[in-house]
């Protein structure tokens, strides 16, 4: 069994109650926490999806991976768990399902529609052409059609960027720091002219 | 139905146990009374109810909730209980024409645990408004009547900032300002440039260890509540205090239904609804302070009809409800491309801005009367869901590319917000709607709303002052979205930036005003409303550091008082 977070903090609580009028922590003690918090590691286990069909869930990792793949500075979202996150959050939501479920249905129907496959069985041109009609606004004016592709697509973009940046690997990438104990704050380091 | 009646008799019975009725908890117990403090919510446990330091990923919601509901809602899932815009079983009404939104907190600590801890004094013509321009109405107290207790509220509470002399933005008891943040470090130096005052902020969090709590550790994360204490809340702050005396008997879950008069006409009892039994409780006590919150408070008062008072009690001005006011609020920002090139670092600082702009057009002739400041941030900050959306709408695209763009523009955009002083008009206000009850029966508030003219002229100034910042500072503005004709230059609608005060205010004239300048009722001796409700006007100033202030008066006038006699054995 592992000790939460809360455990921890608790336990600090009744202890720094005894001596003190208010429900203080002593700094030491919660920065000793959040180092325990952050070396407990979340088990990894293999994702059944809660609401998409294996067919559509895989669609889901491509197309996420091809949001945001890997490349020489970071993993993609696949790896962050963009995929996990947005099928939890569609199995909770009947809009997400709509928006999702629809979308990756329309997506294959459309490359059946064209390629006589569906997306996942189209060669990576045939998905790179579809994908640049989606992924652009504009596109909407010339074919109307599109129009549930590219909302869909908007969509997706947005839940995959969110999968990946709120994700450990995704944070690293940015170069967020912080969330910790810093005795002083430093400031800003100088600010590079030009 | 039998109504229970708690058999002690309490020198004085707080309603609410926020910034005010925290405040009012300890100065009286700490001043030998026995008091009784109702909060309609639960207590607050730190160790189940705070969620600093956590990251995302520890979340599977990653924040957002069950199915993503939180996403850009005000509060997600890392925050504390600190309240909301709509609380089951309690409904308010806008009338027909009208949008107001009310925030309510039910939690021990109430607001505070929501607060972004600006503790900013009110200026001496912020009290004198009619006098210096003719408009609204001037307090019956100056300035002068409310510095010691600014002293003695920072004193305690711990702010930081700096000593300017800045006539708009009086200097107060301070703790030394945390280091800029770059963010804060461009826009100081455009300020200068511009000739408009940009100074380190004044907040109520420590940057030092202050009376027993320890100092801020930097994380940036205040409104997720604190475990060492180190911002200000009334349940950590105010609270345990007025435990230590034993003169304090806390009473959560309990909803305020009435104040019972009696034959002399002085408030004799509370009527409220303990929640765990649903059943209808009496408290009796020998004064009664209210600080439910403005519009709460109000709303009780109005619902406490009688034959002496007719029209709601401590209300034969009629003022109970008027005078609704909210601070003038727009958001804009911009993109500079100068934080692009910053390293990596760690950006986090306090919860809050680490500098701010105080009102600086105060000796010039401007469109609008009275003044704004401007409060600002941005930069290097925990990733959130939600984060990369107007970025994604405006690249479109996939790929390493679309990828390589969200890193180039992280923590590039500074956002600024204005929050300036409205003035009340006829047509804000709040009442009891003659058929919504809660889900106890208690009569509902309903809100009538509409924005001035001075204040929409307001916010146009406010969006042409950050249009020209983000521009001098070589940025592109990116203008607030909601310019249609409800949200003229972006104006929020009434209530949003949850400053709502005014409802039962104070004045010299008991025709005029429902409470003297101790916040005590004109009407009925031994009631006093503590919280914002008794504002008079609403500076560009949070209240509620002038909240805390107007209660230790209100309560050191209390106790002195009772010592003479005034409130009975």
């Amino acid at each position: 069994m592992t000790i939460s977070r809360r455990d921890i903090l608790k336990s600090l609580t009744m202890t720094a109650v005894g001596g003190s009028v208010l429900r203080v922590i002593p700094l030491e003690a919660a920065e000793y926490a959040h180092r325990m918090v952050n070396s407990e590691k979340a088990e990894t286990q293999a994702y059944s999806p809660k609401y998409f069909s294996a067919h559509a869930y895989k669609t889901l990792q491509s197309l996420c991976n091809t949001i945001i793949p890997p490349d020489d500075d970071a993993k993609g979202a696949v790896e962050a768990g963009a995929p996990e996150f947005i099928d939890l959050l569609t199995s909770e939501n009947s809009d997400y399902q709509l928006t999702l479920g629809g979308g990756l249905m329309w997506l294959d129907n459309t490359c059946i529609d064209r390629y006589e496959k569906p997306y996942l069985d189209c060669t990576s041109a045939q998905q790179k052409e579809i994908l640049d009609l989606i992924a652009y606004r504009k596109n909407f004016k010339n074919d109307p059609g599109l129009g549930q592709g590219i909302e869909f697509f908007g969509f997706l973009r947005k839940l995959t960027a969110d999968g990946f940046f709120t994700s450990e690997i995704g944070i690293e990438y940015l170069g967020y720091i912080g969330n910790t104990f810093v005795q002083d704050f430093p400031g800003c380091p100088p600010v590079p002219e030009k | 139905m039998q109504v229970r009646c708690t058999p002690k008799a309490f020198d004085v019975c707080i309603i609410g146990s926020g910034a005010s009725g925290g405040t009012a908890a300890k100065v009286l117990t700490e001043g030998g009374l026995n008091v009784a403090l109702l909060e309609a919510g639960p207590p607050i446990i730190p160790e189940r109810d705070y969620k600093e330091h956590v990251w995302p990923y520890d979340l599977p919601h990653r924040g957002v909730g069950v199915g993503g509901h939180l996403r850009h809602q005000l509060n997600d899932e890392f925050m504390a209980p600190n309240g909301a815009w709509e609380i089951d079983g309690e409904p308010y009404v806008s009338a027909p024409g009208s949008k107001f939104l009310w925030f309510r907190s039910r939690i021990v600590g109430g607001r505070t645990n929501h607060w972004g801890r600006i503790a900013l004094r009110m200026a001496p013509v912020d009290f004198k408004v009619r006098s210096h321009d003719g408009m609204g109405d001037d307090w019956p107290i100056s300035y002068d009547d409310v510095a010691p207790y600014y002293d003695k509220v920072e004193s305690y509470i711990g702010v930081f900032g700096t000593k300017e002399n800045i006539p708009s933005a009086p200097d107060g008891m301070f703790l030394p300002p945390p280091k800029p943040r770059c963010t804060e470090t461009i826009v100081k130096k455009t300020c200068d440039k511009l000739n408009i005052a940009c100074i380190p902020s004044r907040l109520a969090i420590l940057t030092k260890p202050h009376n027993g709590r320890a100092g801020c550790h930097y994380c940036g994360q205040c409104g997720r509540g604190c475990m060492t204490a180190s911002n200000f809340s009334s349940s950590q702050v105010m609270i345990p205090p007025a435990e230590k005396t034993g003169r304090l008997t806390m009473i959560t879950g309990a909803m305020a239904r009435e104040l019972i008069v009696g034959k002399d006409g002085k408030a004799a009892a509370v009527s409220y609804i303990d929640k765990a039994t649903k059943e209808e409780r009496r408290l009796n006590a020998r004064v009664f302070i209210v600080a439910a919150s403005a519009c709460e408070s109000a709303r009780l008062l109005l619902n406490s009809r009688s034959t002496l008072f007719p029209d709601g009690l401590a209300n034969s001005s009629g003022v109970v409800g008027r005078y609704l006011m909210d601070t003038v609020g727009t958001h804009c920002g911009g993109y500079f491309p100068q934080l692009e090139r910053m390293p990596a670092h760690n950006h986090d600082g306090v919860g809050g801005m680490h500098m701010y702009l105080p009102w600086w057009k105060f000796d010039r002739k401007n469109d609008f009367l009275r003044g704004y400041h401007t409060e600002f941030g941005g930069g290097r900050g925990m990733p959130g869901v939600g984060d990369y959306d107007r970025l994604c709408d405006d690249f479109e695209g996939y790929g390493v590319s679309l990828k390589r763009e969200c890193k180039k523009k992280y923590g590039t955009y500074i956002g600024f917000s204005g929050r300036g002083e409205m003035i009340p008009n006829e047509n804000c206000y709040c009442e009891i709607d003659p058929s919504v009850v809660d889900q106890w029966g208690i009569p509902a508030l309903r809100f009538h709303w509409k924005w001035g003219d001075n204040e929409i002229k307001m916010a146009k100034d406010m969006q042409e002052t950050y249009r020209e910042i983000v521009e001098a500072a070589g940025g592109i503005f990116i203008p607030s979205t909601r310019e249609d004709a409800d949200h003229p230059y972006g104006i929020a609608d009434g209530g949003v930036i949850i400053h709502e005060i005014g409802t039962v205010r104070m004045g010299q004239h008991p025709s005029t005003s429902a409470l003297n300048g101790y916040c005590q009722a004109h009407d009925v001796r031994n009631l006093f409303v503590t919280d914002g409700a008794s504002f008079v006007t609403n500076a560009d100033k949070n209240p509620t550091l002038t909240i805390m202030a107007l209660t230790w008066r209100a309560c050191d006038y209390l106790l002195d008082q009772s010592k003479k006699g005034n409130f009975g054995a």
